[in-house]
């Protein structure tokens, strides 16, 4: 038992930290500590210095233009990342598609796709869930025909990430609706460009424009866009996902809010004392405090078990749903503090208006306790998580 | 970083788990728990046989072990089999104690497993508090006369020695009292998860001048450390115990049937399992954060121990009283084995500090 990092780590630390400091553009921290929503060219600016460095792919390994980083790296650099209130990488390139081009993509696709991602050629979004398919994922009914050397794509998917500023978009389509579920899927990389692709956005209950639909009418695909096998996404589609479980904790995302919420509850007064004061918050701040200390030592027990090359299994699903409780009760505690100025409407406050209302800090947080519920949703919702945890401690039962 | 055991904790942890195995079933604890002594002179013998009593203390004190890591992997044995043996009382809060003030041959006594000790520090109006003492050391000649009450003196009655505060002009002192001495006397009596403790009057007991243990005025110099190490090990104790309830539930679980299958398959108990199963890694995960910190400066210690003290009593009553639940009529018997260890999760949190005290002294520490 060690709990410390080993001077190489720490060093490793250092450098990140530096760069942080050197490379980090304070017009775009400012914007991620304040929890206003950035543009696509702020986006595309930061993944830029990232890449001019060689970390833009975390998860990549090296042959591929990646940093071949262990799990122990690439927790280090995400915390100080999110501590730093750096943007957040835009994953559905780099962490979701680009994994599963690696491993199952043809030799063409690697050669032209993978850089193309590094460069910012393509922005990348995720075609997977559908409106009658939500956590059960294979439920998938957008239909891929194959037409010669087209497919012809008709369907539509739903709550696509950031899809108004893709051209591309990777999607799981059904390819043989007789077979059962799991097996007549396809994955398919679609160019938004193409004729009958149509993006209708989703406004979200907090006001923002994140996500959202996009329609496939007779869509032609190149057949060579077929990654993989015929009827086989399946399998790719789970491996995807095992990648987007990776940081799935978010301990820097909760330790940066926390901090934010002591920010607050210092300059906030309640009955002439600064709320952090106050006994009630006071316990209730101590309280996920805690909370998040034991889960980032749990965090690094999976770190150090995967950068022994051990898959986390069932940990992951235990990580989701205790890191987003953790969040989201961060986030209501940020929504408390602010007080009566939480009320004004953040997506006015916080990306428009001139003469904004309030302590610049009260603007997000209802905005973010709103967006946030989709923590505990999206990914597997946490009832599904507490599924898989259960059905692994009690294994089949008849 | 590394949280993997050393080959010798390993040994020991796989030793300590055989024996408990083999000595401590359930059965075998249920008759020690309703003896009249309130432990087994026979368990006790065969812990301090296998060096599990030595492994509390580190090489200087005579032991091989003593880190935080030691005592917390001894007592999550220890709570895994529901032990109820007073080891934190002899060894941990008492041992170190006697072992900072330097008195090395009672030290080795204890580890040899010849003699017991106590801690007499609690009253009855001081909770959970360290510094509240109302006994008073009165100087007479040499020595001390001491007078006062403490509480829920656990394992006095087995006790060689009490380990005694008192107030005296320096401040608060400890003393070491032989529990037979003149004017000490013992009201004992069974504890609800296990073990003895006693109300113990303090009229008039002279103690010579070598009884004072440390510095005149220098008891929490003495007892904060020790009471740090004693907390870790009710904390890593109670993670064994709620190993135990879970293991208990989860089998339960998947033989019981009910509406002609097990009640295993129902969504309604299978969300909570994951949720007890989530939490019981987060005490898992707090518990070596505090035995890993048990080494650092006071404050952040401190601050470690109270973390994983609350966290422990807050999920702790969650696992006991979900596996109660989920059991059903069973668990409601004094016979059944998760009966002790669900009792034994509860009332750890009334020892050395409660949830609430722990949350409120992480608050104080962080400022």
């Amino acid at each position: 038992m060690d709990l410390s990092y080993t001077p190489e780590e720490e060093a490793f630390r250092a450098d990140v930290r530096d760069f942080l400091s050197e490379k980090l553009p304070k017009a775009l921290s400012d914007k991620v500590r304040d929890g206003r929503a950035l543009t696509k060219d702020e986006h595309e600016e930061w993944h830029a210095i990232l890449n001019a460095r060689g970390w833009l792919a975390g998860n990549w390994p090296e042959e591929h233009g990646g940093t071949g980083w262990n799990a122990v790296q690439r927790h280090i650099f995400e915390e100080e990342c999110a501590l730093a209130h750096a943007p957040r990488i835009v994953p559905f390139g780099l962490t979701m598609l680009g994994p599963v081009l690696q491993k199952f993509g043809n030799d063409a696709q690697k050669a032209y796709w993978l850089p193309r991602i590094l460069n910012g050629d393509d922005w990348w979004c995720q075609g997977y869930s559908e409106p009658g398919a939500g956590s059960d994922l294979a439920s998938v009914k957008t239909r891929a025909v194959r037409d010669g050397d087209h497919y012809i794509v008709n369907g539509q998917k739903t709550w696509t990430t950031l899809g108004q500023h893709a051209n591309m978009i990777f999607c799981l389509v059904r390819t043989d609706p007789d077979a059962k579920a799991q097996e007549g899927i396809s994955f398919l990389l679609v160019d938004m460009e193409s004729p009958g692709v149509e993006v209708r956005p989703i406004v979200l209950l907090d006001g923002s424009a994140e996500v959202n639909e996009v329609w496939f009418t007779d869509v032609r695909v190149p057949a060579e866009n077929l990654v993989g096998e015929e009827n086989k996404g399946w399998t790719y589609a789970k491996y995807l996902l095992t990648h987007e479980r990776t940081n799935i904790a978010g301990v820097g995302f909760s330790t940066a809010a926390l901090a934010a919420v002591k920010r607050i509850a210092r300059a906030e007064m309640a009955g002439g004392r600064p709320l952090i004061e106050n006994a009630l918050f006071a316990a209730r701040l101590a309280r996920v405090e805690i909370d998040l200390m034991a889960m980032a030592t749990t965090n690094l027990r999976v770190i150090s078990q995967a950068a022994k090359g051990q898959a986390p299994g069932v940990e992951s699903s235990m990580l989701k749903v205790k890191g987003t409780i953790i969040r989201q009760e961060i986030n209501d505690l940020a929504r408390r503090a602010a007080g009566p100025y939480a009320l004004p409407f953040a997506s006015e406050a916080v990306d428009g208006g001139n003469d904004p209302i309030g302590p610049a800090y009260a603007r997000p947080v209802a905005a973010q306790y709103f967006n946030n519920r989709k923590l505990s949703i999206y990914g597997g919702s946490n009832e599904v998580q507490r599924q898989i945890i259960a059905k692994t401690a009690l294994g089949a039962l008849k | 970083m590394n949280f993997e055991l050393t080959e010798e904790r390993q040994m020991l942890q796989d030793m300590l788990r055989r024996y408990l195995r083999e000595n401590y079933g359930a059965e075998a604890r249920n008759k020690i728990i309703e003896s009249q002594a309130g432990f087994s002179a026979e368990i006790w013998a065969g812990l301090a046989e296998l060096g599990v009593l030595g492994a509390l203390f580190t090489e200087d004190q005579g032991g091989f072990g003593g880190a935080g890591f030691d005592i917390a992997i001894v007592f999550e044995e220890l709570g895994r089999a529901g032990v109820v043996e007073p080891v934190a009382e002899t060894c941990v809060l008492g041992g170190q104690i006697l072992a900072a003030a330097g008195r090395a041959d009672l030290v080795e006594q204890v580890i040899a497993g010849g003699l017991h000790l106590a801690l007499a520090h609690g009253e009855p109006s001081s909770r959970y508090d360290l510094a509240q003492v109302a006994t008073t050391a009165a100087a007479k000649g040499d020595g001390a006369t001491l007078n006062g009450r403490k509480a829920v003196v656990s394992n006095a009655e087995a006790a060689g020695h009490l380990i005694v505060s008192a107030r005296e002009a320096d401040g608060l002192s400890l003393f070491l009292v032989p529990r037979d001495a003149g004017g000490v006397s013992l009201q004992g009596y069974p504890q609800i998860g296990g073990g003895r403790a006693a109300e113990i009057t303090l009229d008039d007991v002279d103690v010579p001048k070598d009884a004072r243990l440390g510095a005149p005025g220098g008891a929490l110099a003495l007892l904060e450390p020790a009471v740090a190490a004693g907390t870790v090990a009710i904390c890593a104790e109670t993670l064994g115990a709620m190993e135990t309830a879970l293991r208990l539930t989860t089998d339960y679980l998947g033989t019981r049937k009910q509406f002609g299958r097990p009640i295993g398959t129902f969504q309604a108990l299978q969300h909570r399992l994951a949720d007890m199963l989530i939490e019981l890694e987060q005490a898992r995960s707090i518990v070596i954060l505090a035995a890993g910190h048990l080494e650092a400066e006071p404050a952040l210690r401190d601050r470690h121990v109270s973390a994983a003290k609350h966290l422990i009593g807050r999920v702790g009553r969650m696992i006991a009283e979900e596996s109660i639940q989920m059991h059903g009529g069973i668990a409601m018997t004094q016979e059944y084995e998760l009966a002790h260890i669900a009792k034994r999760i509860v009332m750890a949190d009334h020892r050395l500090g409660d949830t609430d005290h722990h949350l409120e002294r992480f608050i104080a520490l962080g400022a």
